[in-house]
């Protein structure tokens, strides 16, 4: 770590020093998740509204959903959290062999997931289980089963373009990596990609249980 | 907060692998868990044990991987001050769109008019076409309320 007396050169001038610069990135990333909060929160509102008028709907349509394929990636998007945090940790202590390591295993959990996703997607376009008037599957008993499908893909589908962002992300921080710009002085970039990172995984943290471990 | 000398040693929470791990471990046991308790009907509470597991999971998710254990305190009160704004959010309109049969219900039994006024009202009102579309109009509402279909 350098001293006060030099400037590094991933010191912005605008900042007083390497401290307040972290800092007010972290504070914006973190004034960046609150507002993805109170996005995905609008869409969550929507899901208890029509959950709480079709309650039966809503269970029978979430047979439609593989619990083991939401399960699975359940597991991915954690591991990709874990790898994620020691990926930091690893820039941290001034390992960014390991680091550029633990990001590539975190794109590829990632990516693991957009698969699996795309396998039930593309299932669910196969026999029509789809949103508002594309809905042409009829083996769904209750009220208005396309509306569970129209939430379903509004949420998950927003949650997936979340998980690309963070690959896209990622990659990108890779490439800056594997130039030597991120050390134990400075990783903040990496730092608060890590934040947005996690905050994906507990989206879908709530997510999981609500589409497919319905009682 | 010092401002002199090595600034971010107070802010460099490096934590051991293992405790990455143990953490990972522990979301992954509650991951089965979820599930397992999913096999289960617990009735009405299915929906409160699956949301109960979630925010722990949620919790550690956010204590230990988002460091929000060892930050600034201001970043844990934005997260929970947006979590409260989203619950505010949530109840305010639940209230309003669970409710909604109540006052369905009151056009149901309207006022009882007993008032003198009252005759003179329905005097105009059987005179006119506009008192039949009056009823067919909450007819309408009554079935809406019965199948939502927005």
């Amino acid at each position: 770590m350098s001293d006060s007396s030099t400037h590094p050169s991933y010191l912005h001038h605008h900042y007083g020093d390497v401290d307040q610069q972290r800092e007010a990135a972290k504070l914006g990333m973190w004034i960046f998740l609150v507002t993805e909060v109170l996005f995905f929160g609008g869409l969550f509102c929507v899901y208890a509204i029509y959950r709480s008028w079709h309650p039966e709907m809503f269970i029978n349509a979430h047979h439609a959903l593989d619990w083991r394929m939401g399960g699975i990636n359940t597991l991915v998007l954690i591991a990709s959290s874990v790898t994620m945090a020691m990926a930091i940790r690893s820039f941290q202590v001034d390992k960014p062999k390991q680091g550029i390591g633990m990001m590539w295993a975190t794109v590829l959990l990632a990516c693991t997931f957009m698969v699996i996703k795309y396998f039930e997607y593309s299932h669910k376009f196969h026999v029509g289980q789809l949103p508002g008037k594309f809905y042409t599957y009829t083996g769904i008993e209750g009220t208005n089963p396309h509306i569970f499908f129209s939430i379903y893909f509004a949420m998950t589908g927003l949650h997936g373009i979340h998980v690309l962002i963070g690959i896209g992300v990622i990659l990108w921080l890779m490439t800056k990596a594997r130039k030597g710009s991120y050390h134990s002085g400075y990783y903040t970039p990496i730092e608060v990609t890590g934040l947005y990172w996690h905050l994906v995984d507990l989206i879908w943290i709530f997510l999981f249980p609500l589409f497919y471990l319905i009682g | 907060m010092t401002d002199n000398n090595t600034q971010s040693e107070h802010k460099d929470h490096i934590l051991p692998v293992k405790m990455y791990l143990t953490v990972g471990a522990v979301l992954f046991f509650l991951t089965i868990v979820t599930v397992a308790v999913s096999r289960f009907d617990f009735g009405q509470f299915n929906l409160i044990i699956a949301m109960i597991i979630a925010i722990i999971k949620a919790s550690i998710v956010g204590l230990f991987f988002m460091h929000l254990l060892w930050d600034r305190r201001f970043y844990m009160s934005a997260m929970l001050m947006s979590m409260l704004f989203l619950g505010v959010f949530i109840i305010i309109t639940m209230s309003d769109t669970m409710r909604r049969g109540d006052i369905y219900e009151e056009v149901r039994h309207p006022i009882v008019r007993e008032a003198a006024i009252y005759k003179n009202i329905d005097k105009s009102e059987n005179d006119s076409h506009s008192g039949d579309n009056h009823d067919e109009a909450k007819k309408d509402d009554d079935e809406d309320q019965h199948a939502p279909t927005h």
